[in-house]
């Protein structure tokens, strides 16, 4: 597997560089937004207390696990992402306003996003490794340079601007095509899921959402 | 009697124990993993796991840094007292807590479902759950804390006897197949079934096998060990590993716990404990004596007796 080491600024052509499958470390400034940090900003129109994307454009999902000390230093642990597709309703609008080029966090999204709203604005989402290697990224902290909006929205929901220093790993689970690691993956297990269940029997009270129609019998 | 302040601080010990250090049973289940994986990404998940936690011990930083939903259970020899009784536990419990979330630091996770108002401490109503067994002799008490993941990887389905052995397969397979897309559970993990029992309990007891009991632990009831050995091999059989990449480790060990259901029915339940499985134990003996431990010991014969009256002997000599 190719390593790589990226900025959080990266240019267009580092990023259609970008393979899926790839291992990616990172260098710069990357913030921290999850749903508190949308609703806010884009929901509420706060405005956002950076500069974007000039000082970055890593928008990660995440939430760390870090306090604030009484004289307002940070002390930062553990670093892990939370699960990316929550955040689809927002990420337009905000890749939009922002200029996010790399996209951060857990699990990624459909090939649908990725060929909707981040290939045609040149982005690619990085997915964390594990999932919890906290204390690798942890490591890659830098230094905590601000907590934006941790009165209104509580140090799990709060803006954290990282430094990092060759943060990682991260995997490439996007590219410039819109194609999907995680799909990929799927779709080669998939044709195994008929072997694995031979045998096994559906249930005899099934469940609403095996069928879509509410007005079955469920016997 | 077992002083107040001994509790607090051993629970704050174990607090960042469980979010330090990975349990050495799950340890060598995910390095024998990791030996027999040959695809090359879940290959790489499994390898950049086992360098967290070699980097987490090191620093005494968290393994994972979302914290899960910490929460105790509390197991008590029948002679033990507590000073200042439960009640006085239980504000020792949600202390410690609390002074561990700034301390280790872990995330404040807990917020009110409806208003998400949030104490940074992960305390407030309910949290940390705190749960209690007992058992027949001893003026000991165990605290266990366990820190599980918080949003996926569990689901309950009311099953009924008709569906039989190859409806609790294919529940369990549904159940991984969910839970793995992608790794949102966090796999490979120690899965938990939970059979029988009202709802509620079913659910306790699939959590409780998943959190509560070691890799390499069998249930006492021969044919359910062997379930647990064919169970382990059908959810490795899948095809998915770390992530949900294509691989041969979904399941490190699966345990399975049962309870006594209503005659037509057979509940059962599903849970994936994860990559970072947060467990830690001590026992506080009545002497202030302090012992460390990673296996909760849970299910003794005492927690799964099926009689009216509590026997030793003659179970014993059965």
């Amino acid at each position: 597997m190719r390593e790589i080491v990226l900025s959080t600024t990266p240019t267009d052509e580092a990023i259609a560089d970008l393979r899926l499958g790839d291992v990616v470390y990172l260098d710069g400034l990357m913030y921290t937004a999850r749903e508190g940090v949308y609703m806010r900003a884009l929901e509420d129109k706060a405005n956002i207390p950076m500069e974007l994307p000039s000082q970055s454009a890593a928008n990660f999902h995440c939430s760390p696990a870090a306090r604030i000390n009484p004289d307002g230093s940070f002390d930062m642990g553990a670093v892990t992402a939370t699960a990316s597709f929550r955040f689809a309703k927002w990420l337009p609008e905000w890749m939009a306003k922002t200029g996010a080029k790399l996209i951060v966090g857990k699990g990624g999204m459909t090939s649908k996003d990725y060929k909707e709203y981040f290939a045609p604005n040149g982005a690619v989402y990085l997915s964390t490794v594990g999932y919890g290697t906290g204390a690798l990224l942890g490591r890659g902290v830098e230094n905590v340079e601000a907590v934006h909006w941790n009165k209104e929205l509580g140090l799990a929901q709060a803006m954290w601007v990282i430094k990092c220093n060759r943060m990682g790993p991260f995997i490439v689970a996007s590219d410039l095509s819109g194609d999907c690691l995680f799909e990929r993956e799927n779709a080669k297990i998939a044709k195994n899921v008929a072997r694995v269940y031979a045998g096994t029997k559906p249930a005899v009270l099934k469940r609403y959402g095996e069928s879509d129609d509410r007005t079955d019998e469920v016997i | 009697m077992i002083p107040i302040s001994l509790i607090q601080s051993t629970a704050e010990v174990l607090m960042d124990k469980a979010a330090i250090e990975i349990p050495q049973d799950y340890l060598d289940g995910l390095q024998h993993a990791a030996k027999t994986e040959d695809g090359d990404l879940s290959s790489f998940v499994l390898k950049a796991m086992l360098d967290n936690y070699e980097a987490a011990k090191e620093d005494r930083r968290a393994m994972c840094g979302d914290t899960g939903v910490p929460r105790w259970f509390v197991k008590m020899g029948n002679e033990a007292r507590v000073e200042g009784g439960m009640v006085a536990l239980e504000a020792a419990l949600r202390r410690a807590t609390a002074n561990a979330t700034n301390g280790v630091p872990l995330r404040p996770n807990r917020v009110h479902p409806l208003w998400r108002t949030d104490h940074d401490n992960n305390v407030g109503i309910g949290a940390p759950e705190i749960e209690y067994g007992f058992e027949p002799e001893g003026e000991w008490i165990d605290l266990i804390t366990v820190h599980k993941g918080g949003l996926f990887g569990t689901d309950y389905r009311m099953l009924f006897p008709s569906d039989g052995i190859q409806g609790i397969k294919r529940f369990y397979l549904d159940s991984l197949m969910a839970f793995g897309k992608r790794g949102l559970a966090c796999q490979p993990a120690i899965i938990g079934i939970g059979l029988g029992g009202s709802k509620d309990i079913c659910m306790t007891l699939g959590k409780r096998a998943s959190t509560l009991r070691i890799v390499g632990s069998r249930n006492s009831d021969p044919r359910i060990a062997e379930m647990e050995d064919e169970f382990k091999d059908l959810g490795n059989s899948i095809g998915m590993g770390a992530m949900g990449f294509v691989g041969k480790n979904m399941v490190i060990d699966c345990n399975i716990e049962v309870g006594y259901c209503h005659t037509g029915g057979m509940p059962m339940s599903v849970h994936a404990f994860c990559l970072s499985s947060r467990r830690a134990v001590a026992r506080i003996h009545a002497d202030g004596r302090v012992e460390h431990r990673t296996d909760p010991d849970w299910f003794t014969d005492y927690q799964r007796r099926e009689t009216v009256e509590w026997e030793p002997q003659r179970e014993a000599a059965e």
